[in-house]
């Protein structure tokens, strides 16, 4: 094995199992472009299940938050956007 | 929770534990404490690396497998072995190491696998004692696994168990249709038992008294019972199981105690237990010469595919390794 | 000898089933033997599907015969001569590239033939193949995806596969071959004409193969047989492999 081999990158897959849902991420391939990386998460990820969505994206592309600056991110609450901030009188019932 | 500092290592810490103590998640990026991801690393890789070469002994039966449902069922098994490996290295990268580095350490016999698959599938018995066997032991482990802390690994276990239903109903079906069969193939499912047994309840590891538990591994939800327990468990599960099949376990010190409520069973050879684990077993030599071969040979496909892909996109590849 | 694979749509089934199921046995044994672990997944779910439209097929050849036979005397009992698959099923995994190439012709094949099977006047067949042909167009998509990749990836992959090309091409025609099993089940109309497929076939080598920068061998050589239970020498090997345990043990269930 030579010490300079350059491994497949990997790529994130994410899944919509049915319409109606959101993609969820379910895992990660290795994978030289994007149509391998797509059979490969097809494979691994959906055993093939027809009718299913899927999307790989190379992990280097995802931009993601750092959760150690949270309180910085979403501190700032606005208590307004949440329904239970609201009081419904019993009398309407469910909302 | 206010902090003064959030940048303090003691801040972290102290996140991180109530974290742990809450129940929740440790998810990809959060701030770990070094020791945390290099045991995950190491625990999750070599859980990995034990599905991978786990495919090999069981792999071997497939092109004489007895029947074409008995073959379909046993390729079904192995792909899926394949597939928690990959979940399995898929978790453990989001520790921030490749697959590539953790094929090395595997190679280079710096990270280990399952020692029950150092042993040889001499007939086709043996394929349904490692169903039954094998992924019963494991089993008892991987249910735990599902509550380990680490986010990724924990949902790599909920989608592996999912899948692992089959897997010993497989191999327990095997046994019993052949200790209900012909004399030969009753002596069959014998002797796989009389070799596979003691190698099975081996898997947990060390007594209580001699192998090390940190409370740290038990924060971490590594280890929520110990070696002893998850045996003992094992055992009492799977004794009962054998009497139904008719076949007799290899252990003549083997009883119910009934003022215990358990078995009590004879004393494990943990030199030879050793011997296989510090890679002097019947077949290490063989799986790992397998697997670095395996990977060698496939380096050109590798390496062209990669060809291909900076091809298309225009780009030289000696210029994306300078970066 | 008196064989009970007289009709021809039985012996059509058989050798369609056989096709696949000796194929299904060269797949099998590589699994962990592949380039990459998606590989290993990839592998096995290609070797399940043709051991599943084997037994469909072996199933519906049983029913039609009506000799009792189980899919595992048809697979487990019969002998080399006996056997009806194309030679180019049963040739050997000389390294991946041989791997991918036997399976692109295949897979090439595979679709215009079961999308014609779709058409078919047996019910039975036509359910088998409507599944086949999507298991297949997946294949196709999958082994002409690596036939490119290693046809035009580096110097080595090229010249690996170029080698396989040049040893498996001439195994090809037994695949397509049509004989008068096939005529008469197209005049009985059975089934709908398979004289597109090769054509077919050829357009989908001819553009894969000129995207992977592959050429045809020129040695028109083909060496056919299988369809008569002629194989090459690497059969009897197979065989015997695949069928010994269930040989040693006459009657004993498994």
């Amino acid at each position: 094995m030579s010490a300079s081999e350059q491994g497949w990158p990997l790529w994130e897959v994410f899944v919509r199992a049915d319409r109606g849902l959101n993609h969820v991420h379910a895992g990660s391939v290795h994978a030289a472009d994007a149509e391998t990386a797509l059979q490969a998460a097809r494979d691994v990820y959906t055993r093939r299940a027809e009718g299913v969505s899927i999307w790989v994206v190379r992990s280097t592309e995802i931009v993601a938050s750092d959760p150690d600056r949270r309180d910085d991110w979403f501190g700032d609450l606005k208590p307004y956007r949440h329904p239970t901030f609201y009081e419904i009188p019993d009398a309407i019932g469910h909302m | 929770m206010t902090v003064t500092d959030e940048t303090t290592e003691a801040a972290l810490q102290e996140r991180f534990d109530a974290t742990l103590a809450d129940g929740r998640k440790i998810e990809p990026r959060d701030w770990m404490p070094e020791p945390y991801r290099q045991t995950m690393i190491r625990q999750i890789a070599q859980h990995a690396h034990s599905e991978v070469i786990g495919q090999q002994p069981e792999g071997n039966w497939i092109t004489r497998a007895p029947t074409l449902a008995r073959k379909a069922v046993l390729v079904a098994k192995v792909q899926d072995e394949a597939g928690h490996g990959l979940y399995l290295y898929s978790a453990c990268e989001t520790l921030g190491i490749s697959r590539d580095e953790l094929n090395r350490r595997l190679h280079e016999g710096r990270q280990k696998y399952s020692s029950i698959f150092n042993y040889p599938t001499l007939t086709w018995a043996d394929v349904g004692a490692i169903g039954w066997l094998v992924d019963g032991a494991a089993i008892t482990n991987q249910v735990m696994l599902t509550r380990t802390s680490y986010g990724p690994y924990a949902r790599a276990m909920i989608r592996i168990c999912k899948e692992e239903s089959f897997h010993q109903r497989q191999g327990f079906e095997i046994m019993h249709t052949l200790a209900t069969g012909t004399d030969e193939q009753r002596a069959m499912a014998q002797d796989a038992l009389d070799r596979w047994w003691w190698p099975s309840i081996s898997m947990f590891g060390p007594p209580d008294a001699e192998s090390v538990h940190t409370e740290q591994s038990v924060a971490w939800g590594i280890k929520l019972e110990t070696n002893d327990q998850l045996r003992q468990k094992f055992v009492d599960q799977t004794v009962p199981q054998a009497d139904y099949l008719g076949l007799r376990i290899p252990d003549p010190d083997l009883r119910w105690n009934e003022e215990r409520g358990h078995y009590d069973f004879g004393a494990i050879d943990w030199d030879d237990f050793w011997k296989v684990v510090r890679g002097d077993g019947p077949c290490n030599r063989e799986r790992l010469e397998h697997k670095r071969a395996t990977w060698e040979a496939g380096a050109w496909v590798r390496e062209a595919a990669l060809a291909h892909a900076a091809k298309k996109s225009g780009r030289d590849t000696t210029t994306e390794e300078a970066r | 000898m008196m064989t009970t694979t007289t009709t021809p749509l039985i012996r059509f089934l058989l050798r369609t089933a056989d096709d696949n199921l000796v194929l299904a046995q060269r797949l099998g044994a590589l699994l962990a033997r592949m380039p990459e672990l998606e590989e290993d997944i990839a592998v096995a779910n290609v070797c399940l599907d043709h051991l599943g439209q084997a037994r469909s097929l072996y199933a519906h050849a049983a029913i039609l015969e009506g000799l009792g036979r189980s899919e595992d005397d048809l697979a487990m009992l019969r002998d080399e001569r006996q056997f009806l698959n194309a030679t180019l099923v049963e040739q050997p995994d000389v390294d991946f590239a041989h791997t991918i190439v036997r399976q692109f012709f295949v897979d090439a094949y595979q679709v215009p033939f079961y999308d014609v099977l779709c058409g078919a006047s047996d019910p039975v067949l036509a359910g088998i193949a409507e599944k086949a042909v999507k298991e297949a167009r997946y294949h196709l998509r999958r082994s002409a995806t690596w036939v490119v990749r290693l046809g035009d990836g580096t110097e080595e992959s090229h010249d690996r596969t170029q080698a396989a090309v040049d040893l498996l091409w001439r195994y090809t025609g037994d695949l397509l071959a049509l004989d008068e099993i096939e005529e008469t089940l197209v005049a009985d109309g059975v089934l709908p004409s398979l004289d597109g497929v090769r054509g077919v076939f050829d357009a989908t080598v001819a553009s894969v193969f000129a995207e992977a920068t592959l050429t045809l061998p020129t040695d028109p050589y083909q060496r056919l047989g299988g369809r008569a239970g002629v194989h090459t020498e690497q059969f009897g090997h197979l065989l015997p492999e695949m069928q010994r345990l269930y040989r040693s043990h006459p009657g004993a269930r498994w």
